[in-house]
Parts: C-alpha cells; sequence; structure tokens
C-alpha cells in the first residue's frame, strides 16, 4: 500500500540492501524469489561460520543502530543478553508495533518483504541463543500479518524454520503475534508484557529485557527495519555496512527514510543513512502549491520540531540529537506555514494521552491536562500563566521522571514547539487568570 | 550495610534495600504512594523523587525515585532539593487532578494516606480548571465500599488483592486516564482478605462498609491495643469504639505476627460485640419445684445477684466450674480459684482436650520450633496434612502464600535483581513458587499455588504424613501397606523438605483426628532428627485461647457433665461457653436439668445462657482486660477499649474474672476486695511452668512513659464533654483504669518515639493513616522498635520423646455408612463472628458435601435434602455436591449447622447414615 | 468497557453465555502456542469477537475459565487494548487515523464528513448497525493521509466527498 518511490531501476543490491528485491507494483517477493537473490544466504553462512559470539561482534562491528526510534547499537544490545551455560535459552522478539505518528516503514518491509525479516530473525535468534522468535505485529495490519504467515511457512517448509534449521543442530522457530491495539505496545518491554497476554504497561528497567524478558527469560527485541539489516551485514561484513552511508554519517548502513504531511509527493526512499531533510524534501516534490515550510519533525511523533534551517543537516542519530530533538524513525512529518502549531500540538498531545498506558502519574494525569490547556489556547480561551503550566509539564514528563519513554516523547514537541512558536500559544490567551467560563470539551476516552 | 549521605548527613543502612526503605527507617519523610513495605517497589506513582548524585562533587545530580533506587554505599541523595521537591509537589498536583477533594465526607478522612502526603509535600493550591474525570462504582458486598472517584491509580489494591492474597476477581481495567479498579463485574469480593484493601488503598476508594453504617473519625475513636478472638492466630488489632459501640477493627501492626494484614473474619467480625440483645443486665430465672426454669428472667442488681448467686451456690454439695477457650487466662483461672482446681473444667470437649494437649506436648517435644506467622512467610518448603487453612486460620494461609512466593525472591537473587522490585520478582518467578503440598478432604483455595493438592479422608492424609517422615528418617514407623501412589508422594514431600533450609509442617485440630496431629509430630521428628535446625510446626487449633487452656490445666467438658450427671456436683459456673455448641445438645441439657444451680458469665444469649439460674453479664474482648494464648504459643494481653457503664450507666457489664473475683468473696462472706489484672497474671504464671513467661508481662499497669498513662484516645478527640449530655450536663471524671497503663481520655502519651510495644492507635506527626507504623518500627515493615507485642511460651526445646507408632488403617468406604469430616468455614465457623451480621451475609447457607459419585448413587441432586444420622441424632441438609471429596465422605461445615455439633464431636472416625432427606431443612437455609 | 453498575437484564444476559465450542477449541489451540496460558487471552477475546462482532460480559469469567486463570485479568486486558469491543459495535468498523500525518491533511474535516453522512459521533454506531465511527492511532499509511480502515482495508487518501462510494462496498 506504502510505496517506495525510487523505482526498481534504480535499486541495486550493492546499495539499496532493505528494498532492491522490491516490485513497483508492490506485490510481494516470493520465497523462491527471495532464495535466487541470495535470500537466507547469510543465515547458511552464519551457521557455517559463526558462534553465537562472532555473529554479534560482526553486528556490533557494524554499528548497527536500532531504527525503532532510540538508536541503541543492535550488536550492544545482543552482547548484553544473559546467555551461556546455565542461563535458559530466550527469545527474540521482532518488534512490528508501529504506530509511531508519521512512520508508515515496517509496514512497508513485512507486506513486500517478508522474508528478509525473518532472515534477520533467524540470525538474531542464533546470536542471542534463543529458542524462540515472536513477531509481534500490530492488530490493524491486515496485509503484513497475511504475508509474514505465508513467508513462516514457506521458510519452515524449506528448512530455514523450526527443527534444525537448515540441516544443523540448532533449532528455531518463529511464531507471529498480533496485538489488538494501543501505541504503548510498541514500547519493548510493555510489548513483552502485552506478548504474555497482560496489560501493557512497561516494565521497569533494570532488569533488562535481555537479563529477565518474556516469561522472565533472556529476551531480544528489535525493530522491524533493524533486523532486516542483518542479513546484509552478515552477507557482507560490517566494513561494507559502514560504507553505505559513507561520508555523510558515522551511523553505518541505510536508512528507509520517508515524508508526509504537507509535500506533494509523500512517500519512502532507502538512502545512505545521514542522507539531510532538505533532499527528503526535495525527493518528496517539495512543498504542496502554495505553501511554505514552517515547521517539521524529524522522525514521528515523540521527536521534537524542527525549523527550516535545520534542513541541511543529516538526518543521523548523533546529529539530530545535537538539536534537541531527536531523529526517532527518520520520516519526517512536514507542517507549512497555514498550519496552528498549537492544534497540531494538541492532536499530538491527545494522541499521546489517549495512548499512555496509565501506569505512572505524570503520564496518566499530566498529559490529559496538557491537552486541555492546549484545547483552551486553541480555543483563544487560555489564562495567563498556561504556557509556563504547560512548559513546566514539558520538563516534568521528562526522561526519568516518567516511568518510559512514553511521556518524554509526548514532551518533545511540546517542549519545542512552545519553544519556536511562543507567539502562537500567547494568542490563544484572552482571558485573565480564574474567570469561570464553560467548559472545554472533555478527552475522548476510547 | 552501606554509608549513605543525605542532606548532608551520614547514615548507616541496609544495603539490600531501596532509597526510599532505608530512608524512611531512618525515620526520614520520603513521600510515596505506590510502594507499600509489605509488597515492595513498582514505581508507578512518582511520588518518592529524590535527587542523587554521582559523587561528592557533582552537583547537579538526576532525579530518581528512591523506591526504585537500590542503596548504594558512598551514594549521595538529597531529599529536600528544591527541584526534587518541585517535582513531588507537582505529582501531588497531577493526582490531584481528577481526585474529588471530598474530605469532608470521605470515610478515609483523617486517617487518609494521600491527605498526609498531600499536606507533607506542600500542595496547597488548585491549578485545574477543567472537569473532573468520574466514575461509576460497584456494590462489593457486605464488608468493602467502593468510591473509584477518590482513586489516585497507585495500583496497590490490585497488587494485594492479587499478587499478596491470591484473589481472582478484583483488577485493575481500562487504561490512560481511565483506570479504574473493581471486580470484572458487580458483586461481592470472594477474597478472605478484602478488608486489608481499606488499609492499603491511600485513599477512600475503599472503605469499611461495617464502619460506614455508624461512621465516626479516626480521631474520634477510642482505641486500645486487642487481640483477635475469631480464632487461634493472635492477630493484633486496633478496635476502635465510640458512644459504647465498637465502630471498627483496625489492624494493629505487630512485626511477629500478622504484620500490616487481617483476615475478613477477624476485621468484619465484631458486630456480636453490639448487639441490642446482649445481656447487660445480671438476669436470675426463678425454678419451680420441679426445676423447671421461669421463662422470663427477672433483672437484678450487682450485689443482689451476687449474694443470689453466692446462696444458691452455697445450697450445693459441690460446685464445679466450666470455664472456656475463648476467655482470658485470667477469667479461667479465676474460675479454677472459685471452684477449686480438682473442680474446674476447660469446657472442651475431651477429644479436643486430648487432642490441644496433644499439640501442645508436640510443639515442646519434637525438637522443632513454632514458627511465628513472619517465620512462615519465610519457609522455603510446606506440607500441610488436613488443615484448609483460609478457612480455618485464614491468617497464616496467607503468611503460607507468601512463603511459597519466596522463590521469586530466590530466583531474582540469581539475576542480581532485588527482592523488592515487585514486578521483576513476578517476572522471573511466573508460577514457580517454593513447594507446597496439601492433603485435605476438599479442595482448598490454596491448591492453585501448590505443588501437589491431595484429597483424601482423614486416616489417608495421616498416612501420608506417617510415610513422609518414614521417607525421612527409616527409624520412624513405616506405613503398612502404602498404596504405591500415596508412596510416591511421600517421597516427593520428603524431597522437597530435605531439599529445604525452612521445612515447615503444619497440621491441627480442624478435621479432629489425632492421627493427623501425629503424623505431623512424626514429620517433626524426623526433620529434626534430619538435623534441619530451622524446620518448624504448627499445628492449628480452634479457638482463641485453646492453647491457653491446655496450658491451663482442668478437666473436659465431658467430665463436667458427668459430675452433673452422676449427681457428683450440683452447682456449676459455666464460663463464656455455650456447651450446647460442643455436645450433644440432649446430654447438655440433661446434666444442667440435673444441677441444682447454674450460674452462667457471659456477654452472649446463648442456649446455656437461656438455662442459668443467674446470669452476670461479661465483658466481651473491647469491654475488658486478659491474655490468650494464640497457636504459635505466644501469649498477647487485649486491652478494654471502653468502659461500658461510661455512656450507659444502667450496664453492669463486668470483666468475667472480675464477676468471678467478686462471687469468689461473696461466697466466702468476705467484703470484695479490689482487684488489679496484674495480681491475677501473675497467679496463672505461677499455675504451671509453662506459663511462668507471663511474668514478663507483668507489672504491665505501673508503665508509664514520661511518668504518663497511655491515651486511649487520638489527641484531638472531641465531643467528650457534650457525648454524655443527654444524661448529665456535668462531665463525669473519665473511667479510671487501675488493671493497665491505658487511661480512657486523650490525655496521655501517644506518641511514637518512646518505645512502647503496646500501641493503641498508630499516630505520628503528620502520619495519621495506618501508614503511621513507619514511625513505631526498628525498620519499616520490621519489628516494633520496643519488640513485638506478647511473650513466646514454646521456645524450641530439644527432642525428647519417640515417634508415634500408632498408625491407622486406610480409609476403606463401607457399603452403607459413610464418614462423617468437618469443613472449617471462615464465616460462619465461629461461634462469635457469626453473630455479626455482615458475617451472617458472607456466610455460605450449610449443607452436605458429597461426592459426585456418592450423590448419584443415593440418587441426589444438589441442594435436595439430605438425612444424616449419628447415633441418636438425625437432622437434614441439603446436598452440596463437590468435585473433589473422596468417595464415601460427607462432609459437613464446622460450627456452622448446631444440630450437627455433637454428631461432629466424639470419637476419631464418626460414622453415619445419609439418605435422601424427607423433609424440608428449615433452618440453615433459612438463617442466612 | 463496562464499569456501570449491571442491570439485571445484563445479568442474566452474561449467566446465560457459553463459549461456542468451535471458539473454545480455537482458545485451547491458541494456549498450546504459549508457555503460560494467560498469553492466550487476548487472542481469545479476538476469537470471541470475530464471532459476536464485541466481547460480552459473560465472555469474561468463560475465557478465564478456559484458559485457567483469573477472571480479572481477562477483563483487565479487553478493557486495556482499544482493538477489543466490550459494547455492541456495527457490522463495519471504521477506524479513522486521527494522528499527526492524517491531522496535517485534514483529517478533522474527513472525520466531521463521517459524523454528519453517518449521522452519528465518533464511538457510536448507526441505528441500522451498519457502521461503528472510532479513531485509531497512525495507521502506517501517511503517505496516504487521511487514511481509512474499514474492516481489512486500508483506504487513502480519503476526502469528504469519496464517503459514499466508499461505504458502498460495505452493506
Ligand atoms: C512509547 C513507545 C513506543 C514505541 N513504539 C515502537 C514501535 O512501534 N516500534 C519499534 O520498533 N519501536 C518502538 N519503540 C522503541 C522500542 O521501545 C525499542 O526501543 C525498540 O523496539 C528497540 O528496537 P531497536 O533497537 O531495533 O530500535 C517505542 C518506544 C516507546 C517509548
Ligand atoms: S510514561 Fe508512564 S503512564 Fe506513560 S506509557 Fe510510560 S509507564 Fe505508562
Ligand atoms: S513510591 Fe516510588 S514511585 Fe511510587
Amino acid at each position: 500500500m506504502s510505496r517506495i518511490l525510487q523505482p526498481a531501476s534504480e535499486r541495486r543490491p550493492e546499495t539499496h540492501p532493505l528494498t532492491f528485491r522490491l516490485h513497483d507494483d508492490e506485490s510481494p517477493v516470493s520465497f523462491d524469489e527471495y532464495r535466487s537473490t541470495h535470500g537466507y544466504e547469510a543465515v547458511a553462512q552464519a551457521l557455517d561460520k559463526h558462534t553465537f559470539e562472532s555473529l554479534t561482534d560482526e553486528v556490533k562491528a557494524a554499528n548497527l543502530r536500532g531504527r525503532g526510534g532510540a538508536g541503541f547499537s543492535a550488536g550492544m544490545k545482543w552482547s548484553l543478553t544473559m546467555k551461556g551455560e546455565g542461563v535458559p535459552r530466550g527469545y527474540v522478539v521482532c518488534n512490528a508495533d508501529e504506530m509511531e505518528p508519521g512512520t508508515f516503514k515496517d509496514r512497508l518491509l513485512m507486506e513486500q518483504q517478508p522474508h528478509l525479516l525473518i532472515e534477520g530473525m533467524i540470525l538474531a535468534g542464533y546470536a542471542n541463543r534463543a529458542k524462540q522468535g515472536y513477531i509481534f505485529l500490530r492488530g490493524e495490519y491486515h496485509r503484513a500479518a497475511a504475508s509474514i504467515q505465508r513467508a513462516l511457512s514457506d521458510a519452515r517448509a524449506n528448512g530455514w524454520l523450526g527443527k534444525r534449521v537448515n540441516g544443523s543442530d540448532w533449532d528455531f522457530d518463529i511464531a507471529l503475534h498480533t496485538g489488538a491495539g494501543r501505541y504503548i505496545c510498541g514500547e519493548e518491554t510493555a510489548l513483552i508484557n502485552s506478548l504474555e497476554g497482560k496489560r501493557a504497561n512497561p516494565r521497569a528497567k533494570p532488569p533488562f529485557p535481555g537479563q529477565s524478558g518474556a516469561w522472565g527469560l533472556p529476551t531480544v527485541v528489535n525493530n522491524v527495519e533493524t533486523l532486516c539489516n542483518v542479513p546484509g551485514i552478515v552477507a557482507h561484513g560490517a566494513d561494507w555496512f559502514q560504507a553505505l552511508s559513507g561520508e555523510l554519517s558515522d551511523d553505518g548502513g541505510t536508512k528507509l527514510y520517508g515524508a508526509s504531511g504537507k509535500v506533494k509527493q509523500p512517500g519512502l526512499w532507502e538512502l545512505p543513512m545521514g542522507t539531510s531533510g532538505r533532499e527528503l524534501l526535495e525527493r518528496a516534490g517539495g512543498m504542496r502549491d502554495g505553501l511554505t515550510l514552517k515547521s517539521w519533525l524529524p522522525g514521528g511523533g515523540s521527536t521534537g520540531f524542527l525549523l527550516p534551517e535545520h534542513l541541511e543537516l543529516a538526518l543521523d542519530f548523533d546529529t539530530i540529537g545535537g538539536t534537541g530533538s531527536r531523529m526517532g524513525t527518520g520520516l519526517i512529518t512536514v507542517v507549512a506555514d497555514n498550519q496552528s502549531l498549537v492544534s497540531l500540538t494538541r492532536n499530538l498531545e491527545e494522541f499521546f494521552a489517549r495512548e499512555s498506558c496509565g501506569w505512572c502519574t505524570p503520564c496518566r494525569d499530566g498529559l490529559p491536562w496538557s491537552v486541555k490547556l492546549l484545547r483552551a489556547l486553541e480555543a483563544g480561551e487560555g489564562e495567563p500563566g498556561d504556557i509556563e503550566l504547560l512548559e513546566q509539564m514539558a520538563r516534568d514528563l521528562g526522561p526519568g521522571k516518567t516511568f518510559c519513554a512514553h511521556a518524554p516523547g509526548a514532551a518533545m514537541p511540546l517542549a519545542s514547539a512552545i519553544h519556536y512558536f511562543r507567539d502562537e500559544f500567547e494568542r490563544g490567551i484572552s482571558r485573565p487568570r480564574g474567570e469561570a467560563h464553560a467548559d472545554p470539551i472533555p478527552v475522548g476516552s476510547v | 550495610m552501606a554509608t549513605i549521605h543525605v542532606d548532608g548527613n551520614d547514615y548507616e543502612v541496609e544495603d539490600s534495600d531501596n532509597l526510599l526503605h532505608a530512608c524512611l527507617s531512618l525515620g526520614l519523610d520520603i513521600p510515596y504512594f505506590c510502594w507499600h513495605p509489605a509488597m515492595g517497589s513498582v514505581g508507578a506513582c512518582r511520588q518518592c523523587a529524590v535527587k542523587q548524585y554521582k559523587d561528592a562533587d557533582d552537583d547537579r545530580g538526576m532525579l530518581v525515585m528512591s523506591c526504585m533506587a537500590p542503596v548504594k554505599d558512598d551514594a549521595y541523595i538529597s531529599i529536600a532539593d528544591d527541584e526534587a521537591k518541585a517535582f513531588r509537589e507537582t505529582v501531588i498536583e497531577w493526582l490531584m487532578v481528577n481526585h474529588p477533594h471530598d474530605c469532608p465526607v470521605c470515610e478515609e478522612g483523617g486517617h487518609c494516606h494521600l491527605q498526609d502526603m498531600t499536606v507533607m509535600t506542600g500542595h496547597d493550591r488548585r491549578r485545574y480548571r477543567f472537569r473532573k474525570r468520574t466514575h461509576r462504582n460497584q456494590n462489593l458486598g457486605p464488608f468493602i465500599a467502593h468510591e473509584m472517584n477518590r482513586c489516585i491509580t497507585c495500583y496497590r489494591c490490585t497488587r494485594f488483592y492479587q499478587d499478596y492474597a491470591g484473589g481472582e476477581d478484583l483488577g485493575a481495567f481500562g487504561a490512560h486516564d481511565n483506570v479504574y479498579f473493581g471486580r470484572y463485574e458487580e458483586g461481592t469480593l470472594e477474597s478472605e482478605f478484602s478488608g486489608n484493601l481499606t488499609e492499603v488503598c491511600p485513599t477512600g476508594v475503599f472503605t469499611d462498609q461495617t464502619h460506614s453504617d455508624h461512621y465516626t473519625r479516626k480521631w474520634d475513636l477510642q482505641f486500645a491495643p486487642s487481640i483477635c478472638h475469631q480464632c487461634a492466630a493472635g492477630c493484633n488489632i486496633s478496635p476502635g469504639e465510640r458512644y459504647g459501640d465498637i465502630r471498627r477493627i483496625e489492624n494493629r501492626y505487630n512485626g511477629d505476627v500478622n504484620g500490616y494484614f487481617l483476615c475478613d473474619r477477624g476485621r468484619f467480625g465484631y458486630g456480636y460485640v453490639n448487639r441490642q440483645d446482649r445481656p447487660t443486665r445480671p438476669e436470675w430465672r426463678q425454678r419451680s419445684h420441679e426445676r423447671a426454669l421461669a421463662e422470663s428472667p427477672t433483672t437484678l442488681e450487682v450485689d443482689a445477684a451476687l449474694d443470689c448467686a453466692a446462696d444458691s451456690l452455697r445450697g450445693a454439695k459441690r460446685i464445679i466450674g466450666i470455664g472456656s477457650p475463648r476467655a482470658s487466662l485470667e477469667s479461667n483461672h479465676m474460675l479454677a480459684q472459685l471452684v477449686g482446681e480438682a473442680n474446674f473444667s476447660t469446657g472442651i470437649e475431651a477429644g479436643e482436650l486430648t487432642r490441644i494437649r496433644r499439640m501442645q506436648a508436640l510443639n515442646r517435644e519434637t525438637g522443632v520450633a513454632t514458627p511465628s506467622l513472619r517465620e512462615i512467610e519465610h519457609a522455603d518448603a510446606v506440607l500441610v496434612l488436613g488443615e484448609d487453612l483460609i478457612q480455618s486460620a485464614a491468617r497464616v494461609g496467607l503468611s503460607v502464600r507468601q512463603a511459597v512466593r519466596g522463590k521469586g525472591a530466590e530466583l531474582g537473587a540469581t539475576r542480581g535483581i532485588p527482592d523488592w522490585n515487585a514486578e521483576a520478582i513476578k517476572t522471573i518467578a511466573q508460577d514457580a513458587g517454593h513447594p507446597l503440598f496439601l492433603a485435605t478432604p476438599e479442595a482448598t483455595k490454596l491448591d492453585g499455588i501448590a505443588a501437589h493438592a491431595w484429597r483424601a479422608a482423614p486416616q489417608d492424609i495421616a498416612r501420608l504424613g506417617f510415610a513422609v517422615a518414614h521417607a525421612l528418617d527409616p527409624t520412624a514407623p513405616a506405613v503398612a501397606d502404602l498404596e504405591a501412589e500415596l508412596a510416591r508422594l511421600a517421597e516427593r514431600c520428603a524431597d522437597a523438605l530435605l531439599a529445604a533450609k525452612r521445612p515447615l509442617v503444619i497440621a491441627g485440630d480442624s478435621l479432629g483426628d489425632m492421627a493427623i496431629i501425629e503424623a505431623a509430630g512424626n514429620v517433626a521428628r524426623a526433620l529434626a532428627r534430619r538435623q534441619k535446625a530451622e524446620a518448624g510446626l504448627t499445628l492449628i487449633r480452634r479457638e482463641a485461647n485453646s492453647v491457653g487452656l491446655g496450658l491451663l490445666g482442668g478437666e473436659s467438658l465431658d467430665w463436667a457433665l458427668e459430675r452433673l450427671e452422676h449427681g457428683d456436683a450440683d452447682g456449676v459456673v459455666i464460663l463464656e461457653n455455650d456447651l450446647y455448641t460442643r455436645l450433644s445438645a440432649a446430654r447438655v441439657e440433661a446434666a444442667l436439668t440435673e444441677a441444682g444451680c447454674v450460674v452462667v458469665i457471659d456477654h452472649q444469649r446463648t442456649t446455656t445462657w437461656e438455662r442459668a439460674d443467674i446470669g452476670l453479664p461479661a465483658g466481651t474482648f473491647a469491654e475488658s482486660d486478659g491474655t490468650l494464648v494464640s497457636l504459635e504459643g505466644r501469649a498477647q494481653r487485649f486491652y478494654q477499649v471502653f468502659d461500658p457503664s461510661y455512656l450507659r450507666p444502667e450496664s453492669r457489664i463486668r470483666e468475667s474474672w472480675r464477676w468471678l473475683h467478686a462471687l469468689k468473696a461473696t461466697l466466702e462472706r468476705q467484703t470484695v476486695e479490689t482487684i488489679v489484672l496484674d495480681e491475677l497474671t501473675e497467679a496463672v504464671a505461677g499455675v504451671a511452668p509453662a506459663l511462668a513467661a507471663l511474668h514478663r508481662n507483668t507489672p504491665e499497669s505501673l508503665f508509664r512513659i514520661h511518668g504518663l498513662k497511655l491515651a486511649r484516645e487520638p489527641h484531638r478527640y472531641s465531643g467528650r464533654t457534650a457525648m454524655r449530655a443527654n444524661l448529665d450536663v456535668n462531665e463525669p471524671r473519665a473511667s479510671v483504669d487501675l488493671d493497665t497503663p491505658f487511661a480512657f481520655s486523650m490525655e496521655g502519651y501517644s506518641g511514637y518515639r518512646e518505645p512502647r510495644r503496646e500501641v493503641a492507635f498508630a499516630w505520628a506527626p503528620g502520619w495519621n493513616s495506618p501508614q503511621a507504623w513507619n514511625k513505631f518500627q526498628d525498620e519499616v515493615g520490621g519489628h516494633l522498635r520496643a519488640g513485638d507485642p506478647g511473650v513466646r511460651l514454646f521456645p524450641v526445646q530439644p527432642a525428647s520423646g519417640d515417634y508415634c507408632a500408632t498408625l491407622p488403617d486406610a480409609f476403606a468406604r463401607s457399603e452403607h455408612e459413610w464418614q462423617i469430616v468437618d469443613l472449617p468455614q471462615l464465616f460462619g465457623g465461629d461461634e462469635m463472628s457469626r453473630r455479626a451480621e455482615p458475617i451472617q451475609a458472607r456466610m455460605a447457607p450449610p449443607r452436605v458435601a458429597l461426592s459426585h459419585a456418592d450423590a448419584a448413587r443415593l440418587g441426589i441432586d444438589a441442594g435436595a435434602p439430605v438425612s444424616i444420622t449419628v447415633g441418636e441424632a438425625t437432622f437434614v441438609l441439603s446436598a452440596r455436591l463437590s468435585p473433589s471429596l473422596p468417595n464415601g465422605i460427607v462432609g459437613l461445615p464446622a460450627g456452622s449447622v448446631p444440630e450437627a455439633a455433637p454428631a461432629l464431636t466424639p470419637g476419631t472416625i464418626r460414622r453415619g447414615r445419609v439418605a435422601p432427606g424427607a423433609r424440608d431443612i428449615g433452618t440453615g437455609e433459612a438463617r442466612s | 468497557m463496562n464499569q456501570t453498575t449491571a442491570d439485571d437484564g445484563a445479568r442474566i444476559a452474561s449467566d446465560a453465555f457459553a463459549l461456542d465450542p468451535a471458539d473454545r477449541e480455537a482458545i485451547l489451540e491458541e494456549r498450546s502456542h504459549y508457555p503460560y496460558p494467560q498469553a492466550a487471552s487476548i487472542e481469545a477475546l479476538k476469537i470471541v469477537q470475530k464471532r459476536l462482532g464485541y466481547v460480552p460480559d459473560g465472555a469474561i469469567p468463560a475465557i478465564a475459565d478456559t484458559l485457567g486463570i483469573r477472571p480479572a485479568d481477562v477483563e483487565g486486558v479487553a478493557t486495556f487494548y482499544s482493538l477489543i469491543f466490550r459494547q455492541p459495535v456495527g457490522r463495519h468498523v471504521i477506524l479513522i487515523c486521527d494522528s499527526s500525518s492524517c491531522f496535517l491533511t485534514d483529517y478533522e474535516a474527513l472525520r466531521d464528513a463521517f459524523i454528519e453522512h453517518l449521522g452519528i459521533h465518533m464511538g457510536q454506531t448507526t441505528a441500522d448497525g451498519r457502521f461503528t465511527l472510532l479513531p485509531v492511532c497512525c495507521l502506517g499509511a501517511c503517505d496516504r493521509g487521511p487514511a481509512v480502515l474499514i474492516g481489512e482495508t486500508l483506504h487513502g487518501p480519503v476526502t469528504p466527498e469519496d464517503i459514499p462510494k466508499l461505504l458502498e462496498a460495505y452493506p
């Protein structure tokens, strides 16, 4: 359904490891096709020449940073998973809960090329000595579910999953688990609770999932795109991966970048890590007619707003991190000058308030209040002090103060919107403090 | 140990703690909600934030949740830091966003943790100007009222209810700012520990419904340290009184015994104290020449009653006394003094008395300790023989649950997860637990966490125990013809007990079977011989002072009735005992008719009371003082909560022992001297060596702090000058209490700084809720600083005596007879609490339980009448089909069917005939 | 979720609930996929919902019983997840993405058009039981915003004018 906007002719195995097999008509890459384009060879290679440790080291050397948004080194995470004598074999879990506003990359990979993900998971399973993999797929992705289900049975039928993977003495299988909604399921520990059939409240860290994850066993959680990068690394080596991004970034590899919002041609591209926002905007055909760029989100709703001047920056974790925002998922959301930032921020905070799991106080009770304040400002019914209150909330919803990263994610756009567009918020203040007035609309609860 | 630096001061703290626990234990105040000393940390509320610095030079620091931050040696933290303070104030402000601020009408007001924490953080201005979220409430049954709008979403209720107490029906529903705590559908809460929600909930969501019916603020209640009289576990309670009624019962912290939690029978069963039909004045029934008692009694004044009783007793050639296992040691002792030790009966049926004495001997002889409830929580393998603990001693069952859960902490330790990290421990544990083996006739509520739950007849349960003992120590007698399945189970139990460091055996008297008790004794002896130095033996007794009576000496009830029947004695004084619940009505009736004079001292209008020539109105636990001995062998003092005659001058209620003392003097034609409880307790201590440790509880009455007595009333107690104004505009002096260090007043010491073991109510400046107990403990959740109340009478002794070698044959079902077992009942199984309305509302209608196969054989459907004939007695109950009861056995609810009670008592194996019932079953069904 | 004081009608219905035998089988089959039965609880709810369109009160204890887990946990899960419906819904559930990219591409106008066209508010079901209107998190179709998921089919971009034709496919 979503499209990679580079035509097949532009996508080469050497430069587009994630997408070179994709068809222009969006039909899924079949098992046979995948095999005939060197698919699953990385698994064969790994089983042949790698130990658990050496495979992990290879991924660590490639400096593959997590594509789920936090950018944590995948190899590093794997090296921290408890394994070895006496430790029971645990799980690898693919985080396919993609619900970050503005993000539509994992769905494309799963719908159109599920074998790449499966191959990546087998490799992750091997490196982490897991006994079982789960793909935690959000419930709304029906097409991806069908595609994955089909691919799993093809892979199993061909000996890549199940007992004695590809004739080795190593057993590993993958099951598809579909969710039932709720953005918070994407938070890796909430995801594990959800997998266990519980309410998706996050878990405290430590212990990290690698110590005690699903059902108390060592567990690795990685994003779809992260896992899709692993076969390439194993097949071609860490250096090759590093070189993909060339001079553009210290982070290796390519990235599925995208743009949506008020652009002419929203879509996705596989580009070297560190490609600039400017290039994405250009590839998206620029702003829609008659509009100019006012602001943009670098990688989903939980990242901070940036200004046009930031477009020249490399879109990688450290560079964007340096602005006070976050690279997030790397799919930019483009905001035009006719858009009220107060309304957009209100929309984002409504999202975060509704999707809060309800476990910790700041997020559960703070976010809905911020929504009410934003609605008041949006309706021109703000009071003096409201903006300062919002700023205080943005601070007190920050990292370390809440139980998980959901609320800090909500705080980012809030703080940055006020920081860059304070005057728009000030325009919402019309009344003296404390005067009685009609209730704004209550938060909808679903 | 570790050193931490808090706001510039250095402290030594336990390095296995988290910072919140450590700081609270130091007496430093940090506000918190989701953390609870008994339930650990989950980091949800974010209220306990403090600043933590990397080292002495770091001046920026970082906010951490103190409950989730482990103590590290040389850690620098600040509670007073501005950012931390501001954040804590913001958290309270957020919690208050949806809180209705309805303190004036909220029943939590005045003992509310949320109020305390709000004041502590300094939050006093509302900035939120929008609409609040509201919820609908549920009807949760007779015990718990529900007001969800007050919820601050700390998750303590579900964590207690599900994780700690194993409940299934209460949970957290919804998400984001619409989280709802309640039942999955409206209805009565199923847990036997639901009452603790009222204390675990930091605000007024779950409050005491029984209290609501006659509500009084905490500060207007008069309290005393008391002991629950509703079973033998010996939980410490704080009953609160106003206007002469008990208004509610709160948990009283005892670090060795009940900790923070009570069962619902104990908490909600107090209604018998307030019953309108209680005798409050002496009653006299004239006898006709045919010895028949007059229909309606005449009330007498105290002196007249004493004279009257003394006169008629003087006419008797021999007077015997029948004591009671629900009365204090002091009252029983005073009775023995009145009638002479040779004429004293414990009031306990002969079989039960033998078993009580045997249990006591085993507690001394087997060489293993009798653990406290806290020690039970640390057992790492438990074998339960014959006891359905949740029904027979619920609080013990709750401790056994914690023992099983203890495995989580052990597993956590292998991966570096501290035991306070509650959710992480739960994750690592999944459903692993320390092994618990249960052998009972019918399914129990602990089955779900048992390694194995086995259903069997009492004989077979005993055989399992004997087989386990033999498997542990081959010199223990072997069980003849042991079935292969049973042998395997015995091996498994033995292996688990041997593998454990702190194995525990639990048995008791619920099934009235000596063989089970002996079997447990053999297991304990075998553990001692296998050098299990930390092994434990817990033996459940039925009543609050069963153990005490066993220690005091005295004959059985059967003996007493025989004396009367045979004319050996013709005067009898009966103390707080309804004989009709213990032996067959016909027999009791006959014996009492034979007696020339029957004096009954009790606080309830029992059948026995109605049979008295003279009835003397006694105080309940709330109106008297005394000592009880719990099943742990812990002698504990309970204190009078209020003086019944202060507000009701017409009342002539006295402590039983005071009546007995006065009666003795009157009988001996002496003037009635003032007596102080301490003298009596001293005297009891001299009765038997086993009781000598009671000396350590006296002289209690002279205990003072800074020369002050201890206050029974909070210092904000109001209305004192007005509360008696309907009687007299002059406020009389407060009643004087010579028996205890407590005053019937708010004057006196009620602080926490000076160590004292007996605390009427927990209060410290800024801490009005039950969390104020923190301030009285050596370490939060530990022991009271002055030591936990009570003295233990069963110290571990070297093993003596030998294995029991009389082993029962396997149960064989017979064609035409059924073996009867009584199944203990938490609600309804206790003579006193079943007089309380809320308990009645929770009592299951009494039914006879049969296996499905037996019911089919008899052609009986569920609910059909069944007639049961035991000896002479026949009664009819409706049938309950039990999926777990073995064939050939029928189960009767213990204590709930007075008609059945006599049938249950004699002998070890009671057999009876069971047939489809002919008539309708009037009584049982109608009662509830 | 149903937090209301259950009226007698609801009670009787809940008492009368029995799991369809095929659903029971399917739930037991799901249970076998995981090391602990609770993991199958969400799937179990989905199984019931697939047949009935929603999860009636009586299904909660029935599922708990089938899986051998606490009814409170089943209800906890049933009321947490947004795709489990604890009240009856229409034959077709229309999930309108209300997240930022769709917001920027005029989600609010589209939502209002749906509301007007169907004559119901968000969260409601049409009187003929045909449609239920609900918001949903970013559907991962930001390049086609505003996006709508009807049943299992994703549509986007959808304009207010498209609505009548679009809904024809859903009788
Ligand atoms: C509220 C929240 C939602 C998240 N949602 C997703 C998600 O949908 N998909 C995802 O891959 N990561 C998501 N994450 C990030 C994950 O927690 C985790 O970092 C990621 O799955 C790790 O994989 P990676 O290292 O391969 O990126 C989310 C994090 C938070 C705090
Ligand atoms: S920040 Fe707190 S309430 Fe929000 S999603 Fe995370 S744990 Fe839940
Ligand atoms: S008490 Fe520490 S977060 Fe709640």
